[in-house]
């Protein structure tokens, strides 16, 4: 039956009571690919956070090798041939790839705030989609952040010396950590109160690199923090990145920052998906 | 027939604050019900648990005849709903927004962009199809809500306040627009602060108040309540001092006389006209009401 010749407002065809055909049921997959299309606009249409998402990784690129990294090499404990740069770049894509994923916090909060959820929740369609549209679309955006990172990483003399099997190992890392914290994110962006809090929450966890081997080796932090930072997700990430791009054996950070990664993921979308059904419609 | 819409002894408290208290509420196939209240009567509420939105704590609710607590998927095959709050997304265009919708109402790409044209185009929105929603003014993002609201063609329609912040035109318009859907087949339960509206609109007339229903009946049943007559005290420059509902018989008009001579001012006017849904209205959500306050608050 077609859903297309029945009512338009000023009604060309009368079908008599009851005859109406009801909603048809998007085909399977069909939802997530709309609503992912339509993150994907949000998120282009978003010149601002585009802005933000390739600036601060070149900003913070350019401070630590050229503000902070002649202090921390002098200090002479990185261990690393081509000097702080290489040893900073997988931390660097790592806090800009959190900084860039807090945004799916933001995005979705603004729709949870917006009518635009309840409508969907009336519809005989699987809502949270609209979750996964946001996830998807913040995995594209920040791969596409991540590759800025690495050009301007080669610019400034980062020199990588991974194979083609690592580097795609490094890529399938990346965008595992991506996908992770994204939909922690996601589930933080559902439960906020407004975008602006959601805004705030992301910002804690974007300290997180600061506090593993991202930018100092963990010897050199005071006692009581080492085994903070040697054990959190973070660290074993990063390490293992480290140690892809730069050719070497990740050892058991490898196993470690998958099973991190899977983790966190797993809490983010079962979280999210209960806080989903949680939040009733209010308006 | 067992009525589209049924809800009965509908309960719903948000904390210790009981919002719906009992409510019952039929609206047979093909009829167009509305509901009216004061702010805060619980209207929202209840639409928001005939759509599936909310849940609530007590009573049955059948949406074309689907138990709500058994099967809300199949409610939610059914119907269609426009909520209080402009539900459109503001980063998209017009046209984005409605081919989207019908794209997640099961229609294929060249489906959902001719039903988007159509759309816009009777929601007098087709100059503006291209521009994102951010830029629309109020009614134009209202007119797209409804739009949105209308890509499918479910057998019940759910509106709530459906022409608050529409201009005139616009309201006409939608007004011919609910009249065609009902044309076509359509259940449609509406809300609204418009007495004038449900008295154009609707089949039957519910009042709800305090959480209770206070009345229903079709609005010629519910304006016969509170009389045939209303006696008005006017200053000689037009303004209502009075307003006072009587059963039309010469005791009944003798007796509201008497009860205006108090209020008179100098100069002032004594006419008669039939009772409107402000009577209704008035006379039964304000305890003050067979008294003299049929001002304009409703109009
Ligand atoms: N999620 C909620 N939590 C707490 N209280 C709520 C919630 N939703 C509604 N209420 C309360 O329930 C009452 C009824 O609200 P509702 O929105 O149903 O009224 P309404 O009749 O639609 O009013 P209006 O004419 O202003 O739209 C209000 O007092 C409101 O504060
Ligand atoms: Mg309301």
């Amino acid at each position: 039956m077609s859903t297309t010749n029945t009512t338009t407002p000023q009604p060309q065809t009368t079908l008599g009571p009851g005859r109406r055909p009801g909603r048809r049921r998007p085909a399977p997959g069909v939802a997530d690919a709309v609503l992912i299309g339509r993150s994907v606009r949000h998120s282009l249409r978003d010149v601002e956070t585009m802005l933000m998402a390739v600036l601060l990784p070149v900003m913070l690129m350019l401070m630590f090798t050229y503000v902070f990294g002649g202090a921390i090499s002098a200090g002479g404990t990185i261990a690393q041939d081509g000097g702080y740069v290489d040893y900073v770049v997988p931390g660097i894509i790592l806090t800009c790839a959190g900084f860039g994923a807090s945004s799916a916090a933001v995005d979705t909060a603004t729709d949870m705030a917006n009518g635009i959820i309840d409508r969907f929740r009336t519809m005989p369609m699987r809502s949270s989609a609209v979750l996964t549209g946001h996830t998807v679309a913040s995995l594209a955006r920040n791969l596409v952040a991540t590759a800025v990172v690495i050009l301007v990483a080669l610019l400034v003399g980062f020199r990588p010396s991974a194979g083609p099997a690592q580097w795609l190992a490094a890529a399938g890392l990346v965008a595992l950590y991506i996908l992770a914290i994204t939909t922690l994110f996601t589930a933080i962006g559902v439960v906020a109160g407004s975008p602006q809090a959601a805004s705030g929450y992301g910002f804690v966890l974007l300290f997180l690199p600061y506090l593993s081997s991202a930018f100092v080796p963990v010897e050199t932090m005071p006692g009581w923090l080492q085994p903070i930072a040697e054990y959190q997700p973070i660290t074993a990430v990063n390490e293992s990145l480290r140690a892809l791009l730069m050719g070497t054996d990740p050892g058991w950070y490898g196993p470690a920052a998958v099973a991190w990664c899977i983790g966190i993921g797993a809490i983010g979308v079962i979280w999210g998906a209960a806080a989903f059904r949680r939040r009733a419609g209010r308006r | 027939m067992e009525a589209t819409i049924q809800a009965l002894g509908v309960r719903k408290a948000f904390g210790t604050r009981t919002v719906l208290d009992g409510i019952d509420l039929e609206v047979p196939a093909g009829s167009i019900a509305a509901v009216l209240g004061p702010n805060g009567a619980g209207k929202t509420t209840l639409l928001n648990i005939l759509s599936t939105l909310v849940a609530p704590d007590a009573g049955t609710v059948t949406v074309n005849g689907h138990d709500l607590a058994r099967d809300p998927s199949a409610i939610r095959e059914s119907i269609s709903v426009t909520g209080q709050a402009a539900a459109v997304d503001e980063v998209l265009t017009g046209e984005e927004n409605v081919t989207m919708m019908g794209r997640l109402n099961g229609l294929n790409r060249a489906e959902a962009r001719r039903r988007s044209r159509e759309l816009l185009e009777s929601f007098d929105l087709a100059d503006a199809a291209r521009q994102r929603v951010v830029t629309f003014s109020g009614g134009m993002r209202r007119r797209l809500d409804l739009a949105l609201s209308l890509v499918a063609t479910p057998p019940v329609i759910f509106l709530d306040e459906p022409t608050t912040g529409l201009d005139t035109r616009s309201r006409r318009a939608l007004w011919q627009t609910i009249h065609g859907l009902r044309t076509d087949g359509a259940t449609i339960l509406l809300t609204t602060q418009y007495l004038e509206e449900a008295d154009e609109l609707a089949d039957d007339v519910t009042l709800i108040d305090g959480g209770r229903v206070v009345a229903s009946g079709s609005p010629g049943e519910l304006k016969a309540q509170v009389g045939e007559t209303v006696v008005e005290l006017k200053t000689h420059d037009g303004e209502l001092l009075a307003a006072v509902p009587t059963d039309g018989t010469l005791p009944g008009l003798r007796a509201a006389i008497n009860q205006l001579e108090e209020r008179a001012a100098p100069g002032a006017a004594v006419s008669l006209r039939s009772p409107t849904l402000d009577d209704v209205f008035l006379h039964l959500t304000d305890p003050a009401a067979g008294q003299a306050t049929t001002q304009k608050a409703f109009s």
